[in-house]
């Protein structure tokens, strides 16, 4: 299923992204991945003496928007998005996600592909070792 | 709490985290247990303190619960202290020895011959005051030197303004930022700390980054170039260990070019003309030669925050742990009240505990309104450092730590025979721990607490407790607001909360103890707020409502703030004390002054041709809590080695590359760490805390020497006032490289 057919993004204000990495946790809690993987991950950019001084979180094809923790409607967010301490990260509509971009000085929308990825949550984890 | 659910079914228990592992915050949660096992902690929306965040560490709990080296039932020592060899106990066993041994203690030595030692973070002050008093011993203790966290800047403000406070970023108002009545600082100073990495006493450390977002501006003032400096409208690269300068500098600028508050002043300080001429020993040129900020960088940070209306200053630790840290805290606590900053919208917020519940004293005062004279006043004033320290005698709670450890060396004032150490790693924490580990390994009898064998434990300890996490414990946090409630969720092995072995010891100790079921002391606590146990596990999280005395704002205006009702604050004369009435009793200087650090470019010059970089410690990274989260390998992953920042033109002049292993090296020894290149001053580096190997096992000592960066400053560092001084910012070194790194440490799989 790609984004045209789900019409869902996350968009990321990443002007006040502080790198805290709170959604690779929240990610990783929701779908137990191990420690080496992410479905989302910060990248740095630290250019000319930190002129340019910003934290990018980028879904991977591990993401799948959480569509399975929304199903049932009690929950509205992707993990990532309810943790981010910044507060930095919404979902929706690729339309709105999009609108949330106009005044922002830094901003981007990620649309990754959602696809069923593994099952959610053996207890103990694959990092309880 | 748990009542039994259908299997397969997902119980969703709202609680509070609030340690273990250490913290200081106080995130609602909602904890999802599956026949009996923690499945997910999520944020709770509805707690107005994280709506709904987390933090990384706490998203990791699940591997910190279900750890396999996690500590699960009580031990006994079966071999030489430090030799690793354990019993495993039962509980009834394990109380049984720590019985007959601290009742032995008490009857031949006395009780005050047994000190409770904690760390920070964990929720176990409160209870170490219990089991103390209980026991009965005045001895309780913070394990570092001089005290130098947060009390100097507690001490401080009760001296000077009669109450504590805090940077409002609206933490105490229902609906937070969208409350009308907070106003967004048009100023917001960070001083010392780096508060995204951390989350600090009563300030979660994202809450500025809603400020700026709102469009507060900022000022940072940091030897690194933070992210948030990188936010802010000015950034003070200052040189460690002298704020104490800054602050009198920026209070000349803002004295003499009346910028302060002329009104609030007037009306409500004490002292202003004799602060006026102290600062004049101050003017921002000289404070440019000091504190390595340039002068009209001085002057422009001093304008900025006196011409904001609100203004708000947050504080991290570098405050206390200057040489003078006391003094220190006093004179940056001017600037707000000199710009009338006091208990305003989006100012500084006086902060008392939610409701008045007070199920962790903050003060000597405190303990007595909770206790009542559980103590004889002749057996308090056995509490260590009383004669010395006029702030113990009359403010702190606690004995001095470096007057206690000495005590453990040299039987003076008297012989200490024994302690009960929970919630810290000291020898992982404390400046020169190989004193401490000397000074306790004479002690006949120690318990430690905690949830992993730690290098403290494994050295010291003849009785290792297994503590519980957040989720598996029952408790109650108002510290500062909201009201919290924390319940317990699941059980893991037989690990106990802190609240729990202080309240069952207790009743062994002390049979006239009042309390029968650990439930009596919980509802004893709420006393005072009108709130039942059941209506506070029912909502999770209650804000006190407008009116009430535990919420602001401005109630020095409404005679709120003393105990008599009169309008003003709760000093000696009734102001807020630019000249010090206390400290003048005391026998101190009633006004603020700087001094230099012990070790330094301007005070030891000889040493620094030999040292030529500025040490500092400590800078928090969110992967861990000071020694925490070590073996959690999400954490070690995102922070895997013990990493020591350095400027890229520093280290291509050392010959180090990024990466490099490299020994940090003064006066006191050497220790390895991994170079980092970094945004920070090229004359500063800056060496992690608290770092421990738990893969290296326990016939290894955990590798707890190799890079403890502790053992390069000197022990016995503290403030005239016994209050601060530890000095763990400043130091001086050199770095240059190793021929190889430490043997045997994690090693990342597939990228960092």
């Amino acid at each position: 299923m790609t984004a045209s057919e789900t019409g869902n993004a996350l968009f990321i204000d990443y002007e006040f992204c502080t790198g805290c990495g709170a959604c690779e946790m929240a990610c990783r809690q929701e779908w137990d991945l191990r420690s080496d993987e992410w479905g989302i991950k910060v990248t740095t950019q630290f250019l000319n003496d930190g002129q340019s001084f910003n934290y990018v979180p980028i879904p991977t094809d591990l993401c799948n928007l959480c569509q399975p923790r929304l199903a049932d409607g009690s929950l509205t967010e992707p993990s990532c998005v309810r943790h981010c301490l910044a507060k930095v990260m919404a979902f929706g509509s690729v339309e709105e996600m999009a609108r949330k971009m106009i005044g922002k000085r830094r901003s981007v929308i990620w649309a990754p592909e959602p696809r069923p990825r593994r099952s959610p949550l053996a207890v103990g984890g694959h990092n309880a070792e | 709490m748990t009542q039994t659910q259908p299997r397969g079914e997902t119980q969703i228990i709202p609680s509070t985290v609030w340690s273990g592992p250490g913290c200081h915050g106080g995130c609602g949660v909602n904890i999802h247990v599956r026949d009996g096992e923690l499945i997910k902690i999520e944020g709770a929306k509805e707690s107005d303190y994280n709506y709904g965040t987390l933090c990384p560490r706490t998203l990791s709990m699940r591997e910190v619960i279900y750890h396999q080296d996690r500590l699960q039932y009580p031990l006994l020592r079966a071999g030489k202290r430090g030799s690793g060899q354990w019993r495993r106990a039962s509980w009834d066993e394990a109380y049984d020895v720590i019985e007959r041994n601290l009742r032995e203690i008490r009857d031949e030595w006395g009780a005050e011959s047994v000190v409770f030692v904690q760390g920070t973070g964990r929720d176990v002050g409160g209870w170490l005051a219990l089991l103390a008093y209980n026991y009965g011993s005045p001895n309780w203790m913070q394990s570092l030197p001089g005290n130098s966290c947060y009390h100097p800047r507690l001490g401080a403000m009760k001296v000077t303004m009669g109450d504590y406070v805090q940077a409002d970023l609206s933490q105490f108002l229902a609906g937070r930022y969208e409350n009308p009545e907070w106003r967004v600082p048009e100023c917001f100073v960070v001083w010392g700390q780096n508060p995204v990495s951390t989350c600090t006493d009563g300030l979660n450390g994202h809450w500025v980054v809603e400020a700026i977002k709102r469009g507060a501006k900022l000022v940072v003032i940091d030897p690194h170039y933070t992210w948030l400096a990188s936010r802010a409208a000015l950034w003070l690269q200052i040189r460690p260990g002298t704020d104490g300068a800054l602050a009198l500098g920026m209070l000349n600028v803002i004295i003499n070019e009346n910028l302060y508050d002329r009104e609030f002043v007037e009306k409500w300080t004490h002292g202003f003309d004799q602060l006026k001429e102290r600062v004049q020993q101050y003017p921002p040129s000289k404070v440019a030669e000091i504190t390595w900020i340039p002068a009209e960088q001085i002057v422009e940070a001093a304008r900025l925050v006196a011409r904001s209306k609100p203004a708000a200053i947050h504080w991290g630790v570098p405050i206390d742990m200057a040489a003078e840290g006391l003094t220190v805290a006093t004179a940056v606590s001017y600037l707000w009240c000199i710009t009338g900053n006091v208990d305003n919208p989006g100012g500084m917020a006086i902060v008392r505990n939610a409701f008045d519940v007070i199920p962790y004293p903050m003060s000597q005062q405190a303990i007595e309104q909770l206790y009542g004279d559980a103590m004889p006043v002749e057996q308090r004033n056995k509490r260590i450092g009383r004669d010395e320290f006029p702030m113990v005698r009359e403010f702190h709670w606690r004995c001095h730590p470096d007057l206690t450890v000495d005590a453990m060396l040299t039987d003076k004032p008297y012989p200490l025979r024994g302690s009960w150490i929970a919630g810290t790693n000291f020898l992982m924490g404390a400046t020169d721990p190989r004193r401490w580990y000397e000074a306790f390994n004479r002690l006949k009898f120690n318990v430690v607490m905690d949830l992993f064998m730690t290098p403290t434990a494994l050295a010291l300890a003849d009785v290792v407790l297994p503590a519980a996490t957040f989720p598996e414990r029952e408790g109650v946090r108002a510290w500062w607001a909201p009201l919290s409630i924390q319940q317990k969720a699941i059980t893991v092995g037989e690990c106990k909360s802190d609240n729990e072995v202080a309240f069952e010891l207790s009743k062994r100790l002390n049979p006239g103890f009042k309390y029968q079921r650990y439930e009596d002391l919980m509802r004893f606590f709420l006393e005072p707020s009108g709130i039942s146990l059941e209506e506070l596990r029912e909502k999770g999280w209650i804000m006190p409502p407008e009116g009430s005395a535990t919420r602001p704002y401005r109630r020095y205006e409404k005679g709120l703030l003393r105990p008599d009702g009169q309008p003003g604050f709760n000093t000696p004369t009734g102001k807020i004390e630019f000249y010090s009435t206390t400290y003048e009793r005391w026998g101190y200087d009633p006004l603020p002054s700087y001094t230099e650090p012990t070790f330094s470019p301007l005070s030891t010059p000889e040493l620094a041709e030999q040292y030529p970089l500025i040490l500092t410690t400590g800078a928090r990274t969110i992967s861990f809590f000071h020694s925490e989260f070590r073996q959690i390998k999400s954490m070690r992953c995102r922070d895997p080695y013990p990493f020591v920042d350095i400027n890229p033109k520093t280290a291509e002049g050392l010959g180090i590359r990024d990466g490099d292993w490299v020994w940090i090296e003064n006066h006191l020894g050497r220790v390895k760490y991994k170079a980092r290149y970094a945004a920070i001053h090229p004359r500063v580096v800056n060496a992690a805390h608290s770092w421990w190997f738990p893969e290296k096992g326990a016939d290894q000592a955990f590798g707890m020497w190799e890079s403890n960066i502790n053992l390069l400053i000197p022990g016995n560092l503290y403030s005239k006032t016994g209050m601060g001084g530890s000095q763990q910012k400043s130091l001086l070194c050199r770095v240059y490289k190793a021929d190889e790194g430490i043997e045997g440490i994690f090693e990342p799989q597939g990228g960092a």
